[in-house]
């Protein structure tokens, strides 16, 4: 008799929280993926595709799904890495070569002597920064350039050319000091 | 407000202020060529005015202001304009801005203008209206444009505090400023608490500037006697570095303590410089923009140390030069002082010794010792920020050695903050970290530095790490605005897509609808029949034809 006791108390409670997790499963879904998100956080937003995929938001969730590498993204360079790092708690993996550096940050701009206003670079730019129509000179809004060089393959008579961003006396950064002999840097990366 | 309190930390340093205060401040001459900065104030650079041939009257605008937080530059002499282009500024970095030129034609021509000495009977906007227009910025070295420290927004100011502390060695501009215009700075005082609706003043001023306070005192006396003025006291503080400083001298005078990332507005205080508050005097009364300055010319290697009143954009050269260009000349090796402190009057146009060292020029600071910053030329304009230059000898730094922990940054640091956490983390580059130990708190007052033991640049480490994480959070910022464009971008491609799918299936409905209507209406359509009916001729006639020429061959044979 003690064991029937047992056994239907057992089992209704387990029904009862198998019916609050089933609601709240439905009442209080997350949207989306929040990995995703938080990784997409980090991710320069360059859009250019230098990771093979389609832009950062792909790169992203496929970085959450664990399809892809934290180490692809050369314009966010160890910066980003390391970030990446520290969300996933995974172990930071350097950059290739070439992109160990300080990314150098840089923008477009059209030559408008050259330009014939063919608008394939129009097409091929991911955030909408250049102006212009068909047969109309181009032009590039400098602010909103991210520096992906997307639009250069496509112009046909090559008249996109790229430039850094000039500091400014109110963004220029001060240097990190030399360090006193016998305190190397602790630097958290590699 | 007669109980003064204290801030943590501070140090006692030797003032050497006596150099530069034995004479009047001097006008210097009009320069050749003026080169004037169009951002010389914190927030957004004015909207030009003049282009390139343009003659310009002195006090003539050169820029509007655009956006809340900013203000106007003007032409600090009569001239024609040569030209508009990128300048080295003066400036930690030692990198260009625009300037425009101007070759000067020696009339010194003013602009008609007009002041309003009755300034009570001006409304608090208007006055804010017209400070603006005037360029004035807060002449202690922050260059924050006063106009939008006048606004009080909503907040309820209670005291006015007139900052003339003056703290930093050397710095006496601001001394001879209040000891020759002192009414200047009172009646200065007096419109800021009018625009402000506040009832209480405080002239705050340390206790080694005994004639700035006398004559301060006796102008007040003066002024009292002649209009009406709000309620205005001028205290003397004790001198301690950094007593000058915002949030050090509130707590000195007040004992309140700003709060973190906060404003002095939060807690019902406004502070002013006494030159700030000089400069809305002639701005207000005499209609006068803010087209110069003084500045303190000073240091062991310069043979004539002085305070000059100068004009916005002259060649610093032209400063030094002014006060007997740098030592020496002509380098010759004088007896060592046994005290190793530097006699100015002795030293004056020849060189000087320290210890067994000779004096000489290797080092132009644009600010004080302790938080000034070194210039890599003297081919750059004063800007409205530039309260002194010193120019001095300094032996070469001591190499930094490993931090030892001993804690005396910590003593000194009127912040209360840890330097040497900051230090260990800011050179680790751990951002996080650093504001976790409220590096935004940090004034650069440079106590920390002064007192290592291991002569770590403490403070280099600290701006380093500001302006790293003021960078993090811009990029932030432009990435995030490059998402939504981008998001905005799928969305439109997306969009359009489907609206091309949608038109292409309405067009393929239609051609459907007609079709299926020509099918069904075909049977009983005459003409068609009729075509039918005929295109079945031909070809039985065809096939008639042919079957006749198939048995003609036949019969030939």
């Amino acid at each position: 008799m003690s064991v029937l006791i047992a056994v239907i108390t057992l089992s209704s409670i387990a029904g009862l929280f198998g019916l609050v997790l089933g609601y709240s499963a439905i009442r209080f879904r997350v949207q989306g993926d929040p990995v995703a998100d938080k990784i997409d956080a980090i991710l320069p937003q360059t859009q250019c595709g230098q990771c093979s995929f389609a832009g950062c938001r792909p790169y992203a969730e496929a970085i959450a799904k664990g399809e892809a590498d934290i180490n692809r993204c050369p314009p966010g360079g160890t910066a980003t890495m390391l970030a990446l790092a520290d969300l996933l708690g995974v172990e930071p993996k350097p950059l290739a070569e070439e992109h160990t550096g300080e990314p150098i940050k840089t923008v477009v701009y059209i030559d408008e002597q050259t330009c014939i206003g063919c608008t394939l670079c129009i097409q091929a730019c991911p955030v909408d920064a250049i102006l212009g129509a068909a047969k109309q000179m181009h032009t590039v809004i400098e602010s909103e350039c991210t520096g992906c060089n997307l639009c250069i393959p496509p112009c046909p008579v090559d008249c996109i050319h790229i430039m850094p961003v000039k500091v400014q006396p109110e963004t220029w950064r001060w240097p990190l000091p030399e360090h006193p002999p016998g305190t190397a840097p602790r630097v958290s990366a590699l | 407000m007669t109980q003064l309190s204290s801030f943590h930390g501070g140090l006692h340093l030797a003032g050497h202020k006596t150099l530069s205060t034995s004479q009047p401040i001097a006008t210097l001459p009009i320069p050749a060529r003026l080169v004037i900065p169009l951002n010389q104030h914190i927030g957004a650079a004015g909207e030009l005015l003049v282009a390139v041939g343009d003659h310009v009257l002195k006090g003539q605008a050169l820029t509007k202001p655009v956006g809340y937080v900013s203000a106007s530059v003007h032409a600090t002499s009569s001239g024609t304009i040569s030209d508009i282009g990128e300048y080295p500024l003066p400036h930690p970095s030692g990198l260009s801005a625009r300037c425009v030129v101007i070759d000067t034609d020696g009339k010194d021509e003013w602009l008609p203008h007009q002041g309003e000495p009755s300034y009570r009977l001006l409304h608090a906007a208007e006055i804010r209206n017209r400070v603006r227009h005037a360029g004035v910025v807060g002449l202690g070295g922050a260059t924050f444009p006063t106009s939008v420290k006048m606004n009080p927004a909503g907040q309820i100011i209670d005291t006015l505090i007139i900052n003339g502390a003056e703290c930093e060695p050397y710095i006496t501009c601001d001394d001879m400023l209040m000891r020759e215009r002192a009414k200047e700075v009172i009646l200065g005082a007096d419109i800021l608490l009018h625009a402000l609706g506040t009832a209480h003043c405080i002239i705050a001023i340390e206790d080694n500037k005994p004639d700035a306070i006398a004559a301060l005192r006796a102008a007040l006396k003066a002024a009292a006697d002649d209009t009406q003025l709000g309620d205005i006291a001028v205290i003397a503080v004790p001198t301690l570095y950094p007593t000058g400083g915002e949030k050090q001298l509130i707590k000195v005078l007040t004992g309140k303590e700003v709060p973190s990332h906060g404003l002095p507005a939060e807690i019902g205080l406004v502070m002013q410089n006494v030159a700030t508050a000089a400069a809305v005097y002639r701005a207000i009364c005499c209609g006068e923009p803010l087209i110069s300055r003084v500045v303190t010319v000073t240091g062991e290697a310069v043979a004539h140390p002085q305070n000059l009143e100068v004009r916005i954009g002259t060649p610093i050269s032209q400063l030094i030069e002014h006060c007997g260009g740098y030592l020496p000349a002509n380098p010759l090796p004088l007896s060592a002082r046994a005290d190793g402190s530097p006699s100015p009057q002795k030293g004056a146009g020849r060189p000087v010794s320290q210890g067994d060292t000779l004096i000489m020029a290797n080092r132009l600071i644009m600010g004080g010792p302790m938080m000034g910053f070194a210039l890599q030329s003297d081919e750059l304009p004063v800007t409205k920020g530039c309260n002194c230059l010193l120019i001095q000898n300094v032996p070469a730094a001591s190499a930094a050695m490993p931090c030892i922990r001993c804690g005396e940054c910590v003593t000194v640091c009127p912040a209360s903050l840890l330097p040497q956490q900051l230090y260990w983390h800011a050179s680790s580059k751990n951002f996080d970290q650093v504001q976790d130990y409220h590096l935004f708190d940090c004034i650069e007052c440079g106590c920390c530095s002064q007192v290592c033991p291991s002569h770590i640049p403490l403070v280099q480490y600290f701006r380093f790490a500001k302006t790293e994480i003021w960078h993090q959070e811009t990029e932030k910022r432009k990435a995030d605005h490059a998402r939504v464009r981008h998001d905005f971008r799928s969305e439109r491609l997306e969009r359009e897509k489907r609206e091309r799918e949608e038109a292409l299936r309405k067009k393929k409905e239609l051609l459907a609808q007609k079709a299926a209507a020509e099918t069904t209406s075909g049977e009983d359509d005459p003409k068609k029949a009729a075509i039918a009916a005929a295109m079945e001729r031909v070809k039985a006639k065809k096939e008639q034809s042919e079957s006749a020429a198939d048995s003609a061959p036949g019969k030939n044979a």
